[in-house]
């Protein structure tokens, strides 16, 4: 039975997209490389990041979002704005006690594999702000990642801390599919 | 600089005003606590000092400096005079209260709350006195210069090897 679109795309042109990816695949997987590092490769490279913006920082995060710096070059222009789309949580200024439930939650919202990066001195220890209001650092709360200091930390910074991830990603050794019960 | 509306102050309500000074157009008038209320309504309404906006309220904590031990803070702003007007109001610390001036300025149901919040003082006949920026468990008023420095009170418990300094 043909597909009725053959006559638009060709029945070719559709095995060729096919064969290109499979081609590419195996082309990793030849260099003695194994599903695991295809699988990471993939992952650092299309990170869907929840920007949790609560102060000064975020100015420098949308300077380092805007053409000049770029980071859509690592492949993580796509902020999303529900945790449940986004693997890559970026708290980016000051946190607050009143504030901590909320950043939890919405860490805790987030699907697994997940990462989190720590954005300036007020995220990372609660910076010059140690007083009765400001959570010492957010590592007291979620895990952390990588942390950048600075304040706020310029975008070489940022684009320096988003590689060590993906360093780190492409190490990382995790269960490809969520275990139940292990 | 002239001080209009110091000298309009002092005029109507000299028996209310324990102190004054004036220094290149910062003008500030110390009141009695329970005048403040009629102090500030003349303020607004008097077309010589017509101070249509309270732009802040806050307070001072005076521990060991001086008794009584709080002054709550107003600065008024009359925008048709261009001129300003600190006034301020003793208030003591075993029984930290003053009148609301939220039926003259709306704004001031914020403000006040704000010196509730951190001061822990009391203003009488305001709509709705609860915190405004620190969560509603929060004990204590973080100002106040006797609350311990390094005291914290966190909502929720710190992760394992970890601690809320
Ligand atoms: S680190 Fe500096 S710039 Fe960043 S949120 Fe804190 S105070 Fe603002």
């Amino acid at each position: 039975m043909t597909n009725q679109n053959d006559h638009l795309m060709g029945a070719e042109a559709h095995l060729t997209t096919v064969d290109a990816a499979e081609g590419f695949f195996r082309k990793l997987l030849n260099k003695n490389e194994t599903v695991q590092n295809v699988v990471n490769w993939s992952r650092k490279w299309s990170f869907f990041q929840y920007p949790f913006v609560t102060a000064c920082c975020g100015m420098e995060y949308m300077a380092t979002a805007g053409p000049r710096y770029d980071y859509s070059r690592f492949g993580c222009e796509l902020p999303r704005f529900s945790p449940r789309q986004a693997d890559l949580l970026m708290v980016v200024g000051t946190i607050t006690h009143k504030q901590a439930p909320v950043l939890r939650t919405v860490w805790e919202q987030m699907a697994d594999p997940k990462w989190v990066i720590s954005f300036g001195v007020c995220a990372s220890s609660g910076g010059f702000y140690r007083n009765y209001a400001t959570v010492q650092g957010i590592d007291t709360i979620i895990p952390v990642d990588v942390y950048i200091p600075g304040c706020p930390p310029r975008p070489e910074a940022v684009l320096d801390a988003l590689m060590m991830l993906q360093d780190k990603v492409q190490k990382e050794r995790r269960p490809l599919l969520p275990v139940v019960n292990s | 600089m002239s001080k209009v509306a110091l000298d309009r102050l002092l005029e109507k309500f000299g028996d209310a005003v324990i102190e004054s000074h004036a220094n290149h157009g910062d003008e500030t008038a110390i009141v009695k606590a329970e005048r403040l209320h009629e102090v500030m309504a003349f303020l607004r309404d008097d077309p010589v000092t017509s101070m249509e906006l309270l732009s802040d309220v806050t307070a001072v904590d005076l521990l060991g400096i001086k008794e009584p031990r709080f002054e709550v803070v107003y600065h008024l702003y009359s925008i048709s005079k261009n001129q300003r007007l600190r006034i301020k109001a003793p208030v003591s610390e075993e029984d930290p209260k003053i009148s609301t001036v939220t039926d003259l300025f709306k704004v001031a149901v914020w403000e006040e709350r704000e010196v509730y919040d951190l001061y822990g003082i009391r203003f009488e006949g305001h709509p709705d006195l609860r915190r405004i920026l620190l969560y509603p468990e929060f004990e204590g008023h973080p100002l106040r210069k006797d609350y311990e420095i390094e005291h914290r009170q966190p909502r929720i418990p710190a992760r394992e090897g970890r601690h809320h300094l």
